[in-house]
Parts: C-alpha cells; structure tokens; sequence
C-alpha cells in the first residue's frame, strides 16, 4: 500500500471521532490545489499529496478552538502545530496529527516566472525529473531547483516533527543545501538604511492591504481583534499610504518575533507578491541569537516569552 | 459611430505618449511579480502579456479618497467654543485607463446603477466617472479562472469601455464606444482600418469559441435565497476561507466603502476607503452586535449579493464580471463559480415545501 492510501485509512478510522480532518485536494485547475476539509469518509478519496499541497493546514487550526480536529502536515506544518501547542493556543489532545514526507513544495511565483500566465496552465506532471506543464506556449519542462519554495530548498524538517500517524520512508534533510531566504536577508542588510526604507516603501506601495498576510499566518491568532483595524486603540489609519502599510508589517513582524516558524505563508498568500517573509526571518535571526530558540522545532522547549530569567545569558543589561 | 480605426504596434507608444499630455495616463505595468496599474511612465515597459493582478477601478474608486478636510478653532474668549473650516475636496482633471480587460470596464456599470441613480447621486463617484475613459483590450485567450460568459459578458465586451482595442496582425483595430472614445482616437497615430474589421471580428468569436459552454445561472437568485438558513451548507463552502480580502479588494464590481475621520489635534480629513465584506468588523454595529458574527454568514453575503440580491432589484444583472481575480489570487483558492453552482445544486435537491 502506498504511503497516501496508509495514511486515507487511518484518516477514516478517525474521523468519527473528530469534527474533521483538514489535507489538500485538487483546485480549480490542474496546479493549484485547495484545502479539503474531510467530514465524511467519502471525502478522504480527495486528498492528494505532493508538490502542489502548499496550504499550510495548521493555519485553520485555532479556528477550531474546544473541537476535536485531525490535521495533515508536511514536516513545515507540523512546526507551526507544535508551536501552537507551546503555546497553550492549541490542546495536544485536540488535534490527531497524519503526516507523510515531503520531498518539498513549489513556488507558483516562481513557476509563474516560467509561464506568460499560470492561469493558463491546461496539464501538470510533477511524477518526473522536471516539472512538466502544458502551457499555450507548449510543453515547459521546469528544473525542480527553480521552483522549490526557498524554505524547501534548505528544509531541515521534512518530516512532521510531531505526529499520531506516520506513513512513508522518513526524508534525510540535506546539509549545505542553498540557503535563499539567508541570502535574501544578507543582501537586505547590506543595504544604507535610506536604500532599505526606499526598497521596503517601493514594495509596499502595491499593498492593497488585505491581510491575506496576517490571516494566512497560522501564528496568527487574534483573528478578528488585531490591533491594526481597532478605532481606539488607533494603531493605523484607514490611509492607503505606504507609511501605514510597511507599519503594519512591522506590526506582524514583531508579534511573530520568536513564534514564526517560517513556513511563509504571508508571502505566499500575498496577491500582489511582496516579499515580506524576510522581515519575519530577521525577526527571528534576532530571537535565535539572543534567546537561542527556534519556533516549533522541539516540543519540549519553553518559548521566549513563556519564561522569565532575571539575568538573561545573551543579553548585556547592566553592563552599560 | 464613425469607422474603426488601426493603431500599429510601432504607433501605440506615441498614441500613448500623446495622450498622456492631455490626461493622466494609467496603464499596466509590472511591480515585482504582479502587475498593477501605474501612471504612465515612457521609460518603462507596459505589461500587456494578461489580465492585471489589480483591476482598473482605482481611477474611479480609489481604494482611498479624501472626501474633505476640517480643522477647529478655538475661541481664545471662551475656550470651550469651536470654531470649524470645512474644506470639501472634489476630483479634478481627466484620466485614461490604458489598457484593462473587458471585464474590468465592465465591472464599475455595476457602480452606476449604485452610486448614479435618479435619486441619489455620488458627487465623488460621478465626477470620476465622467473625467474617465477606458481603452479597452480585447481578449483572444481566455484563462482556467476567466467565467465572463457565465454572467452575460464576454472576451470583447465593450460595456463600459470608450475605445475598444482588438489585437490583429500588426497592431490593434480601434473602434470608439462612445464619444469620449471618438475624440480619443482623433489623433494622427491612428490610420484607417482599412478592412482588417474582418480580422478584428474573426479574433473576437475565436476567443468567444474557446470558452466552454457555460452553465445557466438563471435559477442562482432563488437557489441562493432557498439556501439562506442552511448554515451547514454555508459552514462547507466557507471552510477554507481566511477572511481576508484580496477577493473584494481585488474585484472590479465590489463597490461597498467605509468613511472614518482620521484626526490630529485640530485638524481631521475625512476618508472614503473600500471596505470588505469578508471582515468581522464589516456592518459591525455601534452597539457591538455583528449581523454576520462567523465567515459562513460573511462569505454567504458576498455571493448572495452579487448573484441574488442584486440582480433582484437591478433587473437581473449580475453583479460580476467573471473576470476571476477572486479565484486566482484567493490565497486559498476558494471558487464562487464552485459555490454558486453547489447553491443551485443544493436548492434543487432540497424537498419542495
């Protein structure tokens, strides 16, 4: 039996017992595919695995606060359901965790930079060597390295870090891969900081402020009370202009300090393509050197914020 | 309406070039991986290749407008007496929309029968309104999400448009909608089209051919009126929604805005900015009730206000262009197609009363 059909299995056996199980499905065309939200066993038939599952599903998962849930993880994922967890956001005994490993997942940004229009993208094989699409310009044959996400590309956690079901060979993760987001980062830093407002205000000036960003952050759990649409306090104002914009990624940046487990989402889900992952990984470079912790990567470890020591041992605050 | 005209591709430039020291010139363009419409710049390339990620109703509904500024003045006498200067802010000048699809200048009519009515006219709306004109590209492919023949359009829809533009060999073939468009096209840039009409007619029912049969929306405002108190239905179709709003934001037809004072110590400004129906804070009332408390009722008003109640007191015009921004940038890929056919679906099946 295939890895996939172990897990639909164990995923029918539990389903009388939980509100759903949330996985992936084929979307409304051949490369993009959709959250699938498993109620009854005839559902489960839907789930696929593979490239295409780019969805986090811990994102749903403080939705379902009090009810019992099941998730399905690639190993990115289950980082965010065991920071969930730290964090009390989520019960442990409320949510049956099935994982598979994952070789990876692509970047439909980056596939789109291969294509006039990946709306019009009509067959996907993504079995073989290459990404293969038929497209109206002809058949495109992908390298896989060029449309891995960056966090594939460097992925230490291709297996859920945490799970009640498990099926399929465990994936090594491969040392002294390519590391994009660090160089990202460095050449970001590398910047004057009047080039680095200019290049984050030339960004953000085709925000159109959605918060596709903050509601596709599974960290993100204030849900319908952030502080960036409450009148009193006024945080931000309705003003589209680039100053609001770039203070509400600072906003989101600073409360996923520590508590951002990379899985990038908010870069993902932006229509418009902003690359703002990178502000959340600086974030947490800051909190790794300073408190040496790493968001959703040990079960047993306590979150920075979680703890408190009257000396901290990376941070110098009498020494002035 | 006089005969077409023929724009070259060598000609479009300068026909641009031209227009845009008579009108604010908008056009698409690419920033990063999206494209989005930006003043014309002549330095910079045009994005023509597909449909802008943004749609092109920001030059008549801005995601944000200052509808006025205020500021008080205290009585230095008697302290507790203000003063208030009201200064009323109302768009000025002329702009051109370079550029967009059909459906995207299809999408603010439905604004129209809104915003400029008989009885209630928007001062702010129609001022754009009428300083706007829309050159319009015709499409000859059509996409996996694109469903405008669903909602009574199609790939060379002209409403909405003042110059319609139909890619041929060589360039476009021009034809001026109305006369905001006819004087748009007087300009030495433009030769006659000297029979490639054909060329132009043939191009649009090809792309009208390529598109599947589209299924019949007729029964959508009952079904979604029969489906109304089915909440488990609407659980379903909302599960995998986020709540954010990139589908409103990015719609050529949401019209629904917000207004908040934005003050500073005495002086305030009054803004209009698009509001999303997918928000909790949407029709929020004062008292702290919520009309619409779970995405379920949220994402229920959104399709029932486009393809049941407003075509209900609109004579059955649908208020959606099928251009299927909402299904290609939903970072979750939720398809209203999908829900509107499953409303229909679902009221069918529902035992008759």
């Amino acid at each position: 039996m295939q890895p996939l059909d172990v897990i639909k299995e164990k995923i029918r056996e539990a389903l009388p017992g939980l509100d759903c199980v949330i996985g992936w499905q084929r979307g409304f065309d051949p490369l993009h595919a959709t959250p699938l939200f498993m109620r009854k066993p005839e559902d489960v038939d839907r789930l696929i695995w593979g490239p295409l599952n780019i969805y986090n599903t811990a994102t749903y998962l403080s939705g379902f606060r009090g009810k019992k849930v099941g998730v399905v993880v690639k190993g990115c994922d289950s980082r965010s359901v065991v920071q969930l967890i730290q964090e009390k956001l989520v019960k442990r005994e409320d949510v049956v965790i099935f994982g598979l490993p994952c070789a990876g997942v692509v970047d439909l940004t980056k596939v789109g930079r291969n294509v006039t229009d990946l709306g019009r993208v009509s067959a996907v094989d993504h079995s073989g060597e290459t990404l293969k699409l038929t497209t109206p310009e002809g058949e495109k044959s992908l390298a896989w390295d060029d449309v891995w996400a960056d966090k594939c590309l460097s992925c230490q956690y291709h297996n859920a870090i945490i799970s009640d079901h498990f099926a399929g060979e465990p994936i090594a993760p491969v040392l002294g891969g390519r590391d994009p987001a660090a160089e990202e980062i460095a050449a970001l830093e590398a910047m004057a900081p009047a080039d680095l407002l200019a290049y984050w205000a030339e960004a953000m000036k085709r925000c159109i402020r959605c918060y596709a960003c903050r509601n596709s952050c599974p960290m993100c759990v204030c849900r319908d009370f952030c502080i960036a649409q409450t009148r009193d306090p006024h945080w931000q104002s309705q003003e589209d202009s680039v100053k609001e914009k770039l203070m509400f990624q600072m906003i989101h940046a600073t409360h996923l300090a520590g508590r951002c487990t990379e899985c990038g989402e908010c870069q993902r889900a932006c229509p418009v393509d902003i690359p703002i992952l990178a502000l959340r990984r600086k974030a947490n470079q800051v909190i790794k050197e300073l408190f040496d912790y790493q968001a959703g990567v040990d079960p047993q470890a306590v979150p920075p914020l979680f703890t408190f020591k009257v000396e901290e041992d990376n941070i110098n605050e009498r020494g002035w | 309406m006089e005969a077409a005209k023929f724009l070259s591709d060598a000609a479009l430039r300068p026909w641009l070039d031209e227009l845009a020291t008579k009108h604010a010139l908008v056009v698409p363009r690419r920033e990063g991986d999206a494209i989005v419409f930006a003043p014309y710049d002549p330095a910079k390339p045009l994005d023509l290749s597909r449909d802008a990620t943004i749609p092109p109703k920001n030059p008549v509904f801005p995601a944000c407008e200052e509808l006025m500024r205020y500021s008080y003045a205290k009585n230095p006498e008697n302290p507790a007496q203000a003063g208030l200067t009201l200064e009323p802010l109302v768009p000025m000048g002329s702009t051109v929309v370079f550029g967009g699809r059909p459906c995207g200048a299809r999408g603010f009519t439905i604004f129209d029968r809104v915003y400029l009515t008989q009885r209630i006219r928007d001062p702010y709306y129609g001022a754009r309104r009428e300083s706007t004109a829309y050159v319009t590209l015709a499409c000859s492919d059509t996409g996996n999400t694109c469903f405008c023949h669903w909602v009574g359009s199609s790939p060379s829809d002209t409403t909405g448009s003042d110059v319609l533009l139909t890619p041929v060999a060589g360039g476009y073939v021009a034809e001026a909608v109305t006369e905001k468009g006819s004087d748009l096209l007087k300009s030495t840039h433009m030769a006659d089209a000297g029979g490639r009409e054909k060329e132009a007619l043939a191009a649009k029912s090809k792309a009208l051919e390529a598109l599947e049969a589209a299924p019949d929306l007729g029964p959508a405002p009952k079904s979604l009126l029969a489906v109304f108190d089915d909440q488990d239905f609407w659980v379903d179709m909302s599960a995998k929604c986020i709540s954010c709003g990139a589908c409103t934001y990015l719609c050529p037809t949401c019209y629904c805005f917000n207004i908040t004072d934005e003050v500073r110590g005495l002086d305030g400004s009054r803004l209009r900015t698009w509001d999303n129906c997918m928000s909790h804070q949407y029709t929020m009332e004062a008292s702290g009730h919520n009309p619409r408390p779970t995405k379920a009722h949220r994402l229920k008003n959104r399709v029932g206000h486009k393809f049941s109640y407003y075509p209900d007191i609109h004579g059955g015009v649908i208020a959606c262009c099928g251009c299927g921004r909402c299904i290609k940038s939903c970072p979750v890929g939720v398809d209203i197609r999908e829900i509107v056919l499953a409303s229909i679906e679902r009221a069918t099946a529902k035992p008759q009363e």
